[in-house]
């Protein structure tokens, strides 16, 4: 009986693992700028934004119109707007806004969205087409109609806005994790976790998800960037949080009356979305990078689950 | 061999429906009246080419998919007869070895989850020391190290792979392993050990395995019998060496020919090739009263073409699925005579 491979492998094996399976994190940092990057503006845009609810330069609200229309470094870092505004200071309390409701929206658009992915993904056959059709007529509603629907049911507010954009991000989440669920319940381990008794919703917990964590963490970067484009959108047309709360939309409404004279007022809210959006996209790329060796070319952290499904020649069609 | 089979299968056909969507295709017989038994302690080898049902076969076995008809009986219980909690219980007697290492391994789960995973159909789970415990003898028992519960799969080869998928199957003590093409994976001498494993572990466990292969040479080193399938259906089994050494189907004859031969060097000398004959399968899913075989076969007469053969028992422990079984014995019934041309 040739037991002599009883394995002094794993060992050894470790030791590779360490050296090629998972680089040390200051390499990974180095190896991707794009994903250090775009981490360092998210979490500098995060820090800022809890920073607001305790200390930002000046009352965000607070006007003093003896000092309306103050460019930058004349008064305050950023100047002042038509009411003698701090910028600065608005600036700091929008990225609250903008942060927080992009977050809470892409959170409930995940949570619901995955489920129904890997329920549909689960389930086959009549589920799954239903939630994905129903996906398809989520998806044709543009967010600034519902968000209009839902001004009027809810009234203005964060609440409206929030639920407004987690209603169109659902239908993306719910394709992501449910074409990946659907290639991970191919594989032959879930053939063996039913051959040990174990159902669906077992299943799902212990196999599936963990399998598909790495795109639905990439999608959330990639919607949040998209959240924060449509929050910035929604309260341009007056449709978020309703005044005098400071977002970075609202900011740019504003703005256009005084574009000749004061252009930093439309400036420095469009700089601020451009950077967080280049922010989160940049972080989504760089995650897609290092987690889907697939996309990139370059191979970072492997991902067993995303490698192209095997297909063994088995005997069954 | 007087006591009652081990696992039964009797009458066993399945349909796969066809592509859904706007005019449902026509659906796919996979399994066609299949009809085996295997007995407690033995290793049953079923062999076929690609496609002939073989998985489907296994799934079936392993309760994993209904069956569109047809019983499997284990220990005498039939299993699409139970109840799910009941069968649930069961499967700690029937597990799986399956043919991929790479793929029927959970890449993001410890081996020792993985190799603990069959312990969720016990009744009264074991403790987190008890299970570490079990999942280190049983990789003990498979010829892997102890520490390897505590790391995953990736960092392993595909025969070390396919170990932990064998100690995952052995973890609930079961009666019966179904290993789906569990060596076709594996470069040859780590096949040679994982067959030797397998033999092994009937020895001192007294396993019995379903063996589902194409590779003729692994079913002959390890099957006691046999199980020749061809287009979903069991056209030839007895005990194994008989089998392969006087085969009764003109398909197992076809199969050991087109089997590649370590012995013979150089091309091959004039060998009448009847497999040449039809290569490309016929159109799938219409029931033919035809032998599935006779466009391939080289005995084909025109009773082949409006008979299907049923499987009979032609001498005690053969059984076939031919009109010209006859023919094939008296024909190939001399020992050694592997190139002998191909006409009766």
């Amino acid at each position: 009986m040739p037991r002599s491979a009883a394995l002094s492998e794993p060992a050894a094996g470790r030791a590779a693992d360490r050296a090629g399976h998972r680089a040390p994190a200051s390499r990974v940092w180095l190896r991707h700028p794009p994903l250090a990057l775009g981490a360092l503006i998210t979490v500098a845009l995060a820090a800022i934004a809890l920073l607001s609810l305790v200390w930002t330069p000046v009352s965000p609200a607070r006007m003093q119109i003896a000092f309306r229309l103050q460019a930058p470094l004349a008064r305050g870092l950023l100047g002042t707007d038509q009411f003698g505004r701090d910028v600065l200071s608005m600036l700091m309390a929008g990225a609250w806004n903008s942060l927080s409701i992009a977050a809470s929206a892409v959170a409930i658009g995940t949570a619901i969205g995955t489920l129904a992915g890997v329920a549909g993904a689960a389930r086959r056959g009549l589920i799954e087409a239903a939630l994905m059709r129903g996906c398809d007529v989520l998806f044709a509603v543009p967010p600034i109609l519902s968000a209009m629907m839902l001004d009027a049911f809810l009234g203005p507010g964060r609440r409206g806005a929030i639920v407004a954009i987690a209603v169109f991000m659902v239908p993306v989440f719910a394709r992501v994790t449910g074409s990946a669920a659907r290639q991970i319940w191919a594989r032959d381990y879930i053939l063996a976790a039913r051959g040990a008794g174990k159902g669906a919703t077992l299943i799902t917990i212990e196999h599936v998800l963990p399998n598909i964590a790495n795109p639905i963490i990439v999608q959330v970067a990639i919607q949040l960037g998209l959240a924060i484009l449509t929050e910035a959108g929604l309260s341009f047309l007056g449709l978020g949080m309703p005044p005098p709360t400071p977002t970075w939309g609202r900011m740019l409404a504003d703005a256009q009356t005084y574009l000749g004279v004061a252009p930093w007022l439309a400036i420095v809210p469009g700089c601020a979305i451009v950077v967080t959006v280049l922010g989160f996209n940049l972080l989504g790329d760089g995650l897609r990078d290092l987690l889907d060796p697939r996309a990139g070319g370059r191979r970072g952290l492997s991902l067993p689950a995303l490698e192209p499904p095997q297909t063994p020649d088995r005997g069954a069609p | 061999m007087t006591a009652a089979p081990l696992l039964e299968i009797r009458g066993m056909t399945h349909d796969y429906a066809g592509r859904a969507g706007f005019g449902r295709g026509p659906a796919l017989r996979a399994l066609d009246n299949v009809s085996l038994s295997i007995d407690a302690g033995t290793i049953f080898g079923l062999v076929g080419e690609s496609g002939c049902g073989k998985s489907t076969l296994a799934r079936l076995v392993m309760a994993l998919d209904r069956p569109s008809a047809g019983t499997v009986r284990f220990d005498g219980e039939d299993l699409f007869a139970l109840s799910a909690a009941a069968l649930k219980r069961k499967r700690r007697a029937f597990q799986m070895v399956f043919q991929d290492p790479f793929g029927s391994l959970d890449p993001r789960q410890t081996v020792e989850r993985i190799v603990a995973e069959p312990l969720h159909v016990l009744e009264t789970r074991p403790s987190r020391d008890e299970q570490r415990e079990r999942v280190a003898a049983m990789l003990d028992s498979v010829g892997l190290h102890r520490d390897a519960a505590t790391l995953y799969p990736h960092q392993f080869s595909g025969g070390q792979r396919q170990r932990i998928a064998i100690a995952r199957a052995l973890i609930t003590e079961p009666r019966l392993v179904v290993a789906d093409e569990a060596v076709s994976a594996l470069d040859l001498s780590v096949q040679a050990q994982v067959l030797n494993l397998l033999l092994d572990l009937r020895e001192t466990r007294g396993v019995t395995f379903l063996f589902i292969s194409h590779n003729l040479g692994a079913v002959d080193c390890i099957a006691d019998r046999i199980g020749v399938m061809y287009r979903g259906r069991l056209v030839e089994s007895g005990p194994a060496h008989a089998v392969f050494e006087h085969p009764h189907h003109p398909y197992t004859r076809l199969l050991l020919e087109a089997e590649p031969d370590i012995a013979r060097i150089g091309p091959p000398p004039h060998r009448s090739q009847p497999q040449t004959r039809s290569l490309s399968p016929p159109a799938v899913g219409v029931p033919s009263p035809a032998c599935a075989f006779a466009p391939r076969c080289p005995l084909v007469t025109d009773r082949c073409r409006i008979e299907r053969p049923e499987l009979r028992t032609l001498v005690p422990g053969r059984d076939v699925a031919c009109h010209h079984a006859e023919t094939m014995r008296a024909a190939f019934s001399r020992p050694t005579q592997p190139d002998a041309e191909f006409v009766p």
